[in-house]
């Protein structure tokens, strides 16, 4: 019996799934050469047409979103841009196999190599299309999964997503995979359980498995104790997600009748696309770093991305985070190598050390700022000094597109409330505009305990009394000096938290898009 | 002697020249017997319109002045077809657009 393995990825789409593994990355069967480069022509032109007629099938049977992925792969198909370079191989000796898939992983690389998630992401759809046509010319039976399966492997195509009968329950872990994905979307919209980014995980394990997409984990080969604790926490989510449902489309109030502000913390402009803005009062946190993944990246791509935001919520207010890298997050480039990386050049503080990367998203937010409801609010604060001068930083750019006849607009600046200093002393910040308690950071630096520390979580809790009176003096001190508080931190859409933040006279909260439902249920079984 | 056209137009679709926009887009400038291309600057390079992975390669994101042009038969037809098509969003509502 192997030892049981608990991964660590990221949730695409929120669920649990209890089944064997199915393994995805069963590579495609021996295709056999034949003897002819004519013969190796005509065996490609036979698999592209089985192929194509495979699409065409497929397509009559889906719905309008699915529909309109396998289109596009069709056309992909159709295009002698794509085959071309495979048909002019072959003439050279290649056999019909690796001639195809040399020219598509070819244009797979351009693909994977976009500095854009939605482009990057489009990589799927090619290796779709290469494996389908790579099957039909090894005559492979195309290979279904177990009904109740766990997809596993490196990433999951879209026609296999569509071809998979999930009626009998069933999910995805991909060690790779995008949560801006074809599947990912579709997973979403049909409550499929789905985790991605699963890293560097065993490449063929089998057996029964138990994915967590609520928290984004699996455990493979899992023991009768854990079996059981999971079962237990899979009802209470579908418990807790069909009280949920019958939330999510109503303001959130308290069984007082106290409104409370459900707003939501994205951290990639996609995700907006699966939200009704009518179920939030606005975006409390939109984080940056996902823009500098790779390298800090240039103003009009800041641009576009929080102007897809501001769009998308209309009137209702949008928070952008300036940002946060070091900590847990760095960016090649950008952050340094420090021995105690929580405690060091992280937020606000590396922003003012690199004005030349900070500029640039000072003025990207200024432009966006025209379209819609805008807050700006810097992370790390830790004294009136920094919040100084990243606002003149701000008062400074925005001299420089007026001079250049550039529209633009002064958003409100705020702060992040994480720092102990901060949340002690929080007369010291009268002049800002607005805070946003960080629980995460507040709880971990007040309990000295890292969240990313399995050994000292006990230690992590928000809901300590130190923790809670804290949030509870910000709070009486933003009242008083008419300074608006909301909550960012994970701890505003756990279900267990949200009545000691009530009660500690928090009324604005921001949560993960999977936990509004969740969080307005919980608020209205308080109280307050 | 070949007719000749040209145009510009700003792409306003959420996600750029891309996937189920730029499916219509092909599909249409194939409908026409012109030669007809695409190119992100007005001084090129050009790309075969015809063809999807010619246009996905642009990778055209919104707000991009995307520029048309096309040689031969009906190539004033084809140009305005296909600037119209673009200024249309693709014939994608915004509820469209959050779905894609």
């Amino acid at each position: 019996m192997p030892e049981p393995l608990r991964l660590q990825g990221i949730s695409a789409s929120a669920g649990y799934a209890e089944g064997p593994l199915f393994n995805l990355d069963r590579g495609p069967a021996r295709y056999t050469g034949k003897a002819t480069a004519g013969e190796e022509k005509a065996a490609l032109e036979a698999a592209l047409a089985s192929a194509t007629d495979r699409l065409a099938t497929l397509i009559e049977t889906a719905d309008e979103e699915a529909a309109g992925i396998l289109e596009f792969q069709l056309a992909m198909l159709e295009d002698e841009a794509l085959t071309g370079p495979a048909f002019a191989a072959i003439p050279s000796g290649m056999p019909a196999d690796m001639a195809w898939r040399q020219a598509l992983d070819a244009e797979i690389a351009g693909y994977e190599t976009s500095d854009q998630d939605y482009f990057r992401a489009r990589a799927a759809d090619i290796s779709d299309i290469r494996d389908r046509v790579l099957r039909a010319l090894t005559e492979e039976q195309e290979y279904a999964a177990p009904a109740g399966a766990i997809l596993y492997g490196e990433d999951i195509a879209p026609t296999r997503f569509l071809e998979t009968d999930w009626s009998a329950g069933g999910g995805i872990a991909l060690r790779a995979g995008s949560t801006a994905s074809h599947v990912a979307m579709l997973a979403r919209s049909r409550g499929v359980p789905m985790v991605v980014g699963l890293g560097s995980s065993p490449a063929n394990p089998d057996g029964l498995a138990l994915l967590d997409a609520e928290h984004g984990g699996i455990v493979l080969a899992p023991s009768k104790a854990e079996i059981e604790t999971f079962r237990r926490s899979s009802s209470s989510f579908a418990a807790r997600r069909d009280k949920a449902e019958a939330y999510l489309a109503r303001p959130a109030v308290t069984k007082a009748g106290t409104t409370v502000r459900v707003q939501v913390n994205i951290a990639d402009p996609s995700e907006v696309d699966g939200i009704d803005i009518a179920t939030c009062d606005g975006v409390g946190l939109m984080r940056t770093e996902f823009l500098f993944g790779r390298a800090p990246p240039d103003e009009e791509t800041q641009y576009r991305a929080y102007r897809k935001v501001l769009e998308w919520a209309g009137d209702k207010p949008v928070t952008i985070r300036t940002v946060d890298a070091g900590g847990d997050k760095p960016v090649p480039g950008f952050t340094v190598e420090e021995s105690n990386p929580f405690l060091g050049l992280r937020g606000i503080r590396l922003s003012l050390a690199r004005p030349d990367v900070f500029r640039v998203q000072v003025r990207a937010l200024l432009r966006a700022a025209v379209h819609g409801n805008l807050k700006v609010m810097f992370p790390m604060i830790a004294v009136t000094e920094e919040y100084l001068r990243a606002a003149t930083l701000f008062a400074e750019e925005q001299g420089g597109l007026i001079a250049r006849g550039v529209a633009q607009k002064m958003p409100p600046l705020g702060i992040m409330v994480e720092v102990p200093s901060v949340a002690i002393a929080p007369e010291a910040f009268a002049d800002v505009a607005f805070f946003s308690i960080g629980s995460n950071d507040l709880t971990q630096y007040v309990m000295a305990a890292a969240r990313d520390n399995a050994a000292v979580a006990h230690l992590n809790s928000v809901r300590h009394p130190a923790v809670l009176r804290l949030v509870a003096e910000v709070t009486a001190f933003g009242l008083r000096a008419k300074i608006p508080v909301s909550l960012c931190g994970d701890a505003g859409g756990d279900p267990a938290s949200i009545p000691a933040l009530l009660e500690a006279g928090l009324r604005d909260l921001s949560v993960a898009p999977a936990q509004l439902a969740m969080a307005k249920a919980a608020i209205s079984d308080v109280s307050v | 002697m070949s007719a000749f056209a040209e145009a510009t137009v700003l792409i306003t679709h959420e996600v750029g020249l891309h996937a189920r926009p730029s499916v219509k887009f092909t599909k249409l400038a194939k409908s026409f017997a012109a030669e007809v291309e695409i190119a992100l600057a007005a001084n090129g390079p050009w790309f075969d319109a015809k063809s999807i992975v010619k246009v996905m390669a642009t990778k055209a994101p919104k707000g991009t002045m995307l520029h048309i042009r096309a040689s031969g038969d009906g190539a004033d037809d084809a140009v305005s077809a296909l600037t119209e098509l673009v200024r249309r969003d693709f014939d994608e509502g915004a509820g469209h657009a959050r779905t894609a």
